[in-house]
């Protein structure tokens, strides 16, 4: 048994060892199986990936060839005369979006220094699981929570109040219906919260102890200890974070659906009923009649595919980028 | 500091024999030291285990204290409670007084912060801020503490050439701190420990990520700086403790073992356990 054992490690060791491995030409049947097998669910999760890709674009081909970029600019959609633009929805996605990035992202960060640098130690594991568990938390149940409470609540405390204070703002016009933008972004805003408070403070507790300290030792507050030690290197980090959650915010569907009014129209006002890419594809699939109308919602969620995937990419790369910068060096 | 002392002196006016023995007495005290610090059956804690066992400890003014002991001994602790950094370990607690000036730093109403801008502390690890550039790092304990220095190119260069940094850096301020070697970064955390002008300045193992003639410069270095400031060594070295040093505490498990002159300690050391220690026997 002695002897074997050596060998095997001799050759483990040495760098072809690990190429043969790796091509699992030299390695035992059982290994190869093993190998084969859980490259081939490594490699179908890519094809998978790709093949979406390719059947959304054939999906969507003859709206892009009706419409061409035009489709991207056009404000129309109106299925009874088979007109389609996707301009409204794209209006509603961003500004609903980046509507819950404003509110979002100053709470977010917030609840990350806190959980990362403040809390007392004991409070530090439960209050970051309970923010995660947000995350967990099935989004139409936000939905029903955003019809029967926070519609409402908009519409009969929070619209009027704003209307009267800033109602002179094209922003706060029109009458106060609940449904609508705000309410979408809100609800998005208390969606996304959980994903970038609990990355960001992921992000801030790999930030090498022996910054905090340097800044401690000069007599730096905690308040200063974050600002100058933690945030600048928990910057890039951060960013990512952000939008990691604006990916979630462009693509949240159901609780978004259920709040934001559903109408075709872009609004200066944020009371006003809008439609998002995702609410407008869950709303109307269904009813699709014509292959045209079929094709213009599939050009729809193709497009959402893209920005998804690209901010999802951009956003790993920067989260990654700040582990690797910062590997987790503690200060003795 | 200075002014004070130029008065104290000049105050007995020599005439009366009563006079004579005190301003004698006065000449005594200028050359034993002053006491800077004073630990007080002094305790730390992480969690339940207990680091340090009643450390009754002084530190002489304008003097190199050294603290030295194997690994665990509880001596990076004990210095880290000299300017209350032990506090900020999560689970970490001390009890006991350290008087800093015959005031406990660990009275209620002390602000910490207050503590360690008097009392600035040199880190094992380099630890530059490497968003800020040569020149921002130096300035960063003033700006932290809200001084904003009329000249802070002043501040800067004298705080480098304190630090034994200057000539090198001079003509790359503006570059990232992180840009400098192991060696040169350490001088940098020196510089901006310097910057904010403490009376004492701590250091934790600072040479013992540095290659020995990294080393050797800083050695130097704490030489230059004892005429200015009261500094504590913390070191796994004996030849180090030997070399920088005027008084060496020995630590043992939590425990102050023997204290004395430098010379004393090393030539003539009371304790069996200092001696196993110092001559290698164990450790």
């Amino acid at each position: 048994m002695q002897r074997p054992n050596a060998l095997d490690l001799r050759r483990a060791l040495t760098p072809s060892a690990s190429f043969w491995a790796w091509t699992g030409t030299e390695a035992n049947l059982g290994d190869r199986l093993f190998h084969g097998a859980a490259a081939l669910c490594a490699f179908g999760v890519v094809a998978a990936l790709a093949g979406m890709g390719v059947e959304m674009i054939r999906a969507s081909l003859s709206s892009i060839e009706r419409f061409g970029l035009g489709f991207v600019t056009e404000v129309t959609w109106d299925p009874v005369r088979e007109l389609f633009g996707a301009a409204p929805f794209i209006f509603g996605t961003i500004v609903s979006s980046l509507l819950a990035l404003a509110i979002a992202v100053p709470v977010a960060v917030g609840v990350a220094i806190f959980l990362a640098e403040l809390a007392p130690a004991w409070l530090r594991t439960p209050a970051s699981f309970v923010v995660e568990l947000l995350a967990a938390i099935p989004s139409v149940v936000y939905g029903l929570w955003g019809v029967f409470v926070l519609a409402p609540w908009l519409r009969d405390t929070v619209q009027p109040a704003l209307a009267a204070a800033l109602g002179f703002l094209p922003f706060f016009g029109g009458p106060a219906r609940g449904f609508g933008m705000l309410a979408g972004g809100l609800i998005l805003a208390i969606m996304i919260l959980p994903t970038i408070a609990s990355v960001s403070r992921d992000v801030m507790v790999a930030v090498p102890t022996s910054y905090r300290e340097a800044a401690l030792a000069l007599g730096a507050t905690r308040f200063e200890t974050v600002q100058v030690a933690v945030l600048p290197h928990a910057k890039a980090g951060i960013v990512g974070a952000v939008i990691l959650g604006l990916g979630r915010a462009l693509g949240e569907t159901m609780a978004v659906t259920m709040v934001i009014g559903n109408r075709a129209e872009i609004s200066a006002s944020l009371f006003a009923p809008a439609a998002t890419l995702a609410s407008v594809i869950a709303n109307e699939y269904a009813e699709a009649t014509s292959d045209l109308y079929l094709a213009a919602l599939s050009e729809l969620g193709l497009m959402l595919f893209a920005v998804t995937l690209i901010l999802n990419i951009g956003a790993r790369l920067l989260v990654g980028k700040v582990g690797r910068a910062a590997p987790g060096v503690r200060g003795g | 500091m200075m002014a004070v002392e130029a008065s104290r002196e000049a105050a007995p006016t020599p005439g009366s024999a009563g006079d004579t023995a005190r301003s004698a007495e006065a000449r005594a005290a200028a050359t034993a030291p002053a006491v800077k610090m004073q630990t007080e059956a002094l305790r730390a804690w992480f969690g339940a285990h207990e680091v340090l066992k009643a450390v009754s400890l002084s530190i002489p003014e304008r003097r190199v204290t050294a603290v030295i002991g194997p690994s665990g001994c509880g001596k990076s602790t004990f210095i880290r409670c000299l300017n209350r950094m032990h506090e900020v370990v999560p689970g970490a607690r001390s009890a006991g007084a350290v008087l800093l000036d015959g005031v406990d730093i660990f009275e209620r109403g002390v602000d910490p912060v207050l503590v360690r801008r008097r009392v600035g502390m040199v880190f094992q690890r380099a630890n530059p801020f490497p968003a800020m550039s040569i020149a921002d790092n130096v300035l960063a304990g003033l700006r932290l503490n809200g001084v904003r220095p009329r000249h802070p190119e002043e501040v800067v260069e004298r705080a480098l050439a304190q630090a034994a940094l200057w000539d090198e850096v001079k003509d790359i301020l503006s570059r990232s701190g992180a840009s400098l070697s192991g060696g040169q970064q350490q001088r940098l955390c020196i510089a901006r420990t310097l910057a904010l002008e403490p009376e004492v300045v701590l250091m934790d193992e600072p040479c013992s990520a540095l290659d020995p003639i990294a080393t050797a410069r800083i050695e130097e270095l704490i030489h230059e700086l004892k005429d200015r400031y009261t500094i504590v060594i913390v070191t796994h070295n004996m030849q180090q403790a030997a070399r920088v040093s005027d008084f060496t505490a020995f630590f043992y498990i939590g425990e102050l073992v023997e204290h004395g002159e430098t010379d004393a300690l090393f030539t003539r050391p009371q304790k069996a356990r200092t001696e196993d220690y110092i001559t290698g026997r164990f450790g």
